[in-house]
């Protein structure tokens, strides 16, 4: 069968496709897959790491949104949470597996030090992690409780479902 | 001189592992058994179930007032040297009242600079810095809206503190703002 191509006469408007329906209707399916199955990465270098851990065990049980699937491996995770001071030695690190990660991707951005670096006002640490990647969303507190790392994936998964793949990140950009 | 331990002998069962995996799933078991029969489940339901804070917990601050409305601080910049953040930010102005010298023209607090270590609270001479709203959630998607500046910090109803609190309710609005008007009006400086 060969690609028989519309007579130019034809325009889209007689063929009565509207293409924002088809695209809201597919964007509304995958951002509900997205949202409700974030598998993080923990990128924990301080004590908002341990905050983590109480975070997805069974007191503050992150499964209940869904993003339960700690993986700790870049390729495998969409939601890169950076817990923890960042120095300028580490920064390199953590821009790599920033970009090992696959699109889509979010990154969470969690206490004092990883947000703005805290009281750490010196010559090594990184002053706020927006410096080197985009961040999604910011938890404030030194650590932040359970409920505010709970609050940034329930507001995360808020910004989601307003994204649209037709606006989506290009890889590299 | 090294310390050694002895390593610890295991029986017959103990090296099959079958026994012993099986034991640690009974522990499993008797959660599930809890789950089920008590439904006595530790999970706390974060959005739908308000965390409990201790009242003492240090939380997002917030600002004194005196009984006519007006920040109790001075703006004596004594919270911001104590803050090892640095991210308390004060401009003070002259005072309107003829006892009070100054007041602060601006007072912001950058939340995502702050560690919550309560230094402030401490150093402050007046009373006018308080971090007990049990606010233990604060997320935003940009860096800007977590700079609360004086307005938010004075924003806070006297009706949400215990009766107990007597500076709280001191504040307009409060059961004991009318007695604590009066006194401020004839004199008292807070």
């Amino acid at each position: 069968m060969t690609f028989k191509p519309l007579p130019p006469s034809v325009t889209s408007a007689d063929l009565n496709l509207g293409d924002a329906f088809v695209t809201t209707r597919v964007d509304a399916v995958v951002n509900w897959g997205r949202r409700n199955s974030l598998w993080p990465f923990p990128f924990g270098t301080a004590c908002c790491g341990i905050e983590f851990m109480g975070v997805v065990s069974s007191m503050y049980d992150v499964s209940r949104f869904g993003a339960e699937l700690v993986r700790f491996s870049p390729r495998q995770a969409d939601l890169l949470i950076i817990a923890g001071t960042i120095t300028y030695k580490m920064a390199p690190v953590l821009q790599r597996i920033y970009d090992q990660m696959c699109e889509p991707k979010w990154v969470l951005s969690v206490g004092a030090c990883a947000t703005s670096g805290g009281f750490y006002d010196c010559y090594c640490t990184v002053p706020g992690m927006d410096e080197i990647v985009p961040v999604d969303m910011y938890v404030a507190g030194c650590p932040p409780r359970p409920e505010a790392f709970l609050e940034a994936i329930v507001s995360l998964q808020k910004k989601i479902d307003r994204e649209s793949m037709a606006e989506q990140k290009m890889v590299g950009a | 001189m090294a310390k050694v331990v002895p390593r610890p002998h295991l029986s017959l069962w103990e090296n099959l592992y079958v026994v012993e995996i099986f034991k640690g799933l009974m522990t499993t078991w008797g959660h599930v058994q809890k789950n089920v029969t008590t439904g006595a489940f530790e999970t706390r339901n974060y959005p739908e179930e308000a965390p409990s804070l201790p009242r003492d917990y240090r939380a997002r601050h917030r600002l004194m007032k005196r009984p006519d409305g007006s920040p109790r601080c001075v703006a004596c910049f004594m919270c911001s040297t104590a803050c090892p953040a640095r991210c308390i930010n004060i401009v003070a102005e002259e005072a309107d009242r003829a006892d009070i010298e100054k007041r602060p023209a601006t007072f912001e607090i950058d939340l995502l600079l702050c560690v919550f270590c309560g230094f402030c609270v401490e150093a402050c001479p007046c009373d006018a810095i308080r971090m007990d709203t049990t606010i233990g959630v604060m997320v935003h998607d940009n860096r800007r809206d977590f700079i609360i500046t004086k307005d938010k910090l004075l924003d806070w109803a006297p009706a949400d503190y215990p009766a107990t609190d007597t500076q709280s309710q001191k504040a307009p609005g409060g059961t004991l703002n009318a007695q604590a008007l009066a006194e401020f009006n004839a004199g008292s400086r807070h």
